[in-house]
């Protein structure tokens, strides 16, 4: 077994052990989170991306990002994707990683944080992912000298509560000449866009992750249910559309996984990320993904009938992540308009030069 | 199907993407020499016939047959650029397109040595044309209904009875046909098929072109009157047939023909729109490049898996299913976004064409070489539901 192979074993053993599905529903309180980020850091997990030398396990990008296609099949209800990525945003810029949970951001589009010639920040982050269980945020910032990376401790700004379609908090945060933990030049391969775009492409692998769980338990949903006297797994029009439901989790796992590959090599060979290959893999996963979502999750409801509506069963845990996680990191709306405008920079006969590139 | 939908992100080798370069350096100079137009497909046969012979020359056909043959073993990836750039550019390929991708496999395969010494060689030089003779006026999807005889004679088989939507029959020097040996069984509704190499010169064959919507006329009827087939011709197994047809399945339905066919329309789309269009036709355009990006994606880790010698039946399926079905809906959804330009009759006249070009030949993309109903079968069938 390679090491990746198992810290995924791991990854599997304590969501199963500490966030399992139907546990979660039927806790009392919230107290498995803290059993869960305990574990979490036993494991090493939040610090899968930090350089080895700042005490992280340096799995790589790729293997990194692999962690949270795990986490989305667990419909995991934690920052570990974002924690994860301060980790290594930080280790990139040459910063240490405080323990604990760390978000992560901005988050989307209309986000500006700015770091000032004093050492403090200003700006907003108008939905930050789970920032109220967060003692610190990671930030990418524009600075007096372009580009940084921020830690902040979250105390020191004002978190407005709201709640993501999932009922997970995506919080306002407010930062007015915010005390600044550590800061450093954000690395040369960094974009503005760069959180927007390693964020995208973690929830990529995360509704990755959570289809092919909606689609293991639709599978064997139907293998067990009757009506009208056979099993429901016999009619053609279900057996049709379990198999639309599996192009749809097929064809996000390949992207996803796709894009993970393609920032891990790009940025090996001195690439960055404004490289066009580089941002085609990741806007085509987060757009592509955000679709098979929304399919995914209509035809698992669908064949699940009435039962999988009930807040006692496993499949809304997952369905509405899947959809919820389409908001974060750009929405797949902002994303194609931006990728089209890429597209269409470059002119017609780039366009097949550049999808052809792998 | 765990493991069936892991999908590797495959990154093309080094030694691909060099190939790529010439292979794209040879389409650009066809281009500009006026051989054939991106734009749309090369309706003339003589300039297919003479392209396959260029292609030929460049050791581009049955590459990754054994050399004994002709071929160069090479990697199952070069055949997969090759393919893909001649795809994206509507390179008059349909000479050895079908031989190359199925027609040469299957025979290395089953095919006697004299075959495989007589034909393979033929195909290689891009002289030797293939149909493939699976659908009958009667039997479509359910290609283990098919009627159309072969009975034992002296020396061979006699072959009676017709298929139909046989694409280019008319011109192809040989079929590999689906014919009836014997009757189904009750315990195996599938039994009782044989496969055979025709060749169609071969006297009692009559071809009879059928009219497509898209003006395109590549179908037939091909009508059997007693024509005889050499023992020899026979591929594979006598009445077995339905077991032959796995692997050459997953070659045939995960290729980038099952999600490039109308990709003239994108590109088209991309030249009217301009450089800087506005949100709408950005969008429009980005959502449209990020899907075919995905789909090709996946057919780009299929490839490895039949590199690496497995059979991904189901993988397949998924990139035919899926890839199909958004190549038909690409016409539509490119007219829907260049609704709002002004209409300038420059700009427009190339484009209206390649628009309503593919928007006839779309409906035909979900149908040949398995529809999407049948693939949905077979999808459903490797998760276990039948």
């Amino acid at each position: 077994m390679q090491n990746d192979d198992l810290v995924a074993a791991s990854a599997q053993r304590l969501f199963a052990d500490v966030a399992d599905i139907q546990a979660v529903i039927a806790a009392k309180d919230t107290s498995w989170k803290d059993r869960l980020w305990a574990g979490v850091e036993e494991t090493g997990l939040n610090v899968a991306a930090l350089p080895e030398d700042l005490g992280g396990a340096a799995l790589g990008l790729y293997d990194s990002l692999g962690i949270l296609r795990i986490a989305g099949g667990a419909a995991l209800a934690a920052p570990l994707a974002e924690t994860l990525l301060a980790g290594w945003m930080l280790g990139a810029a040459g910063l240490e990683m405080p323990a604990g949970r760390i978000a992560f951001g901005p988050s989307s589009f209309f986000d500006d944080v700015t770091l000032h010639a004093d050492g403090s920040v200003s700006g907003a982050v108008a939905r930050l992912p789970f920032a109220r269980e967060c003692a610190h945020a990671a930030l990418l910032a524009r600075g007096p000298e372009g580009l940084s990376v921020v830690l902040i401790a979250l105390d020191d700004a004002a978190i407005e509560r709201n709640s993501n379609l999932a009922y997970d908090p995506v919080d306002r945060v407010t930062l007015s000449k915010c005390r600044v933990v550590a800061t450093r030049r954000a690395p040369a391969a960094f974009t503005a866009d760069t959180a927007l775009l390693i964020g995208a492409a973690a929830r990529s692998l995360q509704i990755a992750g959570a289809l092919e769980k909606i689609l293991a338990l639709t599978t064997e949903y139907v293998m067990q249910r009757r009506a009208f006297e056979r099993l429901i797994s016999g009619f053609q029009s279900v057996q049709h559309s379990v198999a639309q439901l599996a192009g749809e989790v097929a064809v996000s796992v390949s992207a996803a996984r796709s894009a993970a590959d393609a920032i891990e090599g790009l940025l090996k060979q001195g690439r960055d990320f404004g490289d066009p290959e580089l941002r085609l893999e990741v806007i085509s996963a987060k757009i592509r993904t955000a679709s098979a979502a929304q399919k995914g999750a209509a035809i698992a409801h669908q064949l699940h009938g009435a039962i999988g509506v009930t807040r006692e069963h496993v499949l809304h845990r997952l369905t509405l992540r899947v959809l919820a996680w389409r908001d974060d990191y750009g929405n797949e709306s902002q994303w194609r308009e931006r990728l089209g405008q890429l597209v269409c920079e470059r002119g017609p006969e780039a366009l097949w030069p550049l999808l052809a590139t792998r | 199907m765990q493991t069936a939908l892991e999908f590797q992100p495959l990154r093309l080798p080094e030694h691909v993407q060099r190939l790529r370069a010439e292979v794209r350096a040879f389409i650009r100079s066809e281009i500009d020499a006026g051989t054939f137009d991106p734009d749309s497909p090369e309706e003339d046969w003589s300039v297919h016939k003479q392209f396959a012979k260029k292609v030929a020359q460049r050791g581009w056909i049955g590459m990754t047959w054994p050399r004994q043959y002709g071929g160069q073993e090479r990697s199952f990836l070069d055949r997969f650029v090759v393919n893909e750039e001649m795809m994206a550019s509507n390179a008059p390929n349909t000479v050895y397109f079908t031989a190359d991708r199925q027609s040469g496999p299957t025979l290395i395969k089953y095919a006697s040595e004299r075959i495989k010494s007589e034909v393979l060689p033929k195909i290689i030089a891009g002289e030797a044309c293939f149909c493939i003779g699976m659908s009958e006026p009667d039997s479509g999807s359910d290609l283990f209904a098919a009627k159309c005889k072969a009975t034992r004679t002296d020396g061979g088989w006699k072959i009676n009875g017709s298929k139909i939507w046989t694409t280019n029959a008319h011109r192809a020097d040989y079929m590999i046909g689906l014919f009836r040996t014997s009757s189904p069984t009750d315990k195996n509704r599938r039994h009782g098929l044989t496969s055979f190499l025709v060749d169609m010169k071969a006297p009692g064959i009559t071809c009879n072109l059928i009219d497509q919507m898209s003006g395109v006329r590549d179908f037939n009827e091909v009508v059997f009157d007693n024509v005889f087939i050499p023992d020899d011709q026979l591929i594979g197994e006598v009445d077995g047939a339905w077991k032959q047809a796995t692997t050459e399945l997953a070659y045939e339905r995960s290729g980038p023909e099952r999600f490039l066919e109308t990709f003239a329309v994108l590109r088209k789309l991309v030249e009217i729109a301009g450089s800087k269009p506005d949100a709408r036709m950005t969008e429009a355009i980005g959502g449209l490049v990020a899907e075919l990006h995905a789909l090709r994606r996946m057919s780009v880790s299929v490839a490895g898996m039949l590199e690496a010698g497995r059979e991904p039946v189901s993988e397949a399926a998924i990139v035919k299913d899926l890839g199909t079905l958004w190549e038909q809906d690409l016409p539509q959804r490119v007219r829907r976004a260049t609704a709002h330009l002004p209409i300038d009759a420059a700009s427009y006249g190339g484009f209206e064409q390649v628009l309503q070009f593919n928007t006839r030949i779309a409906p035909k993309l979900t149908i040949q070489g398995g529809t999407t109903e049948i693939l949905r079968g077979v999808i459903a069938r490797g998760l276990g539901l039948r």
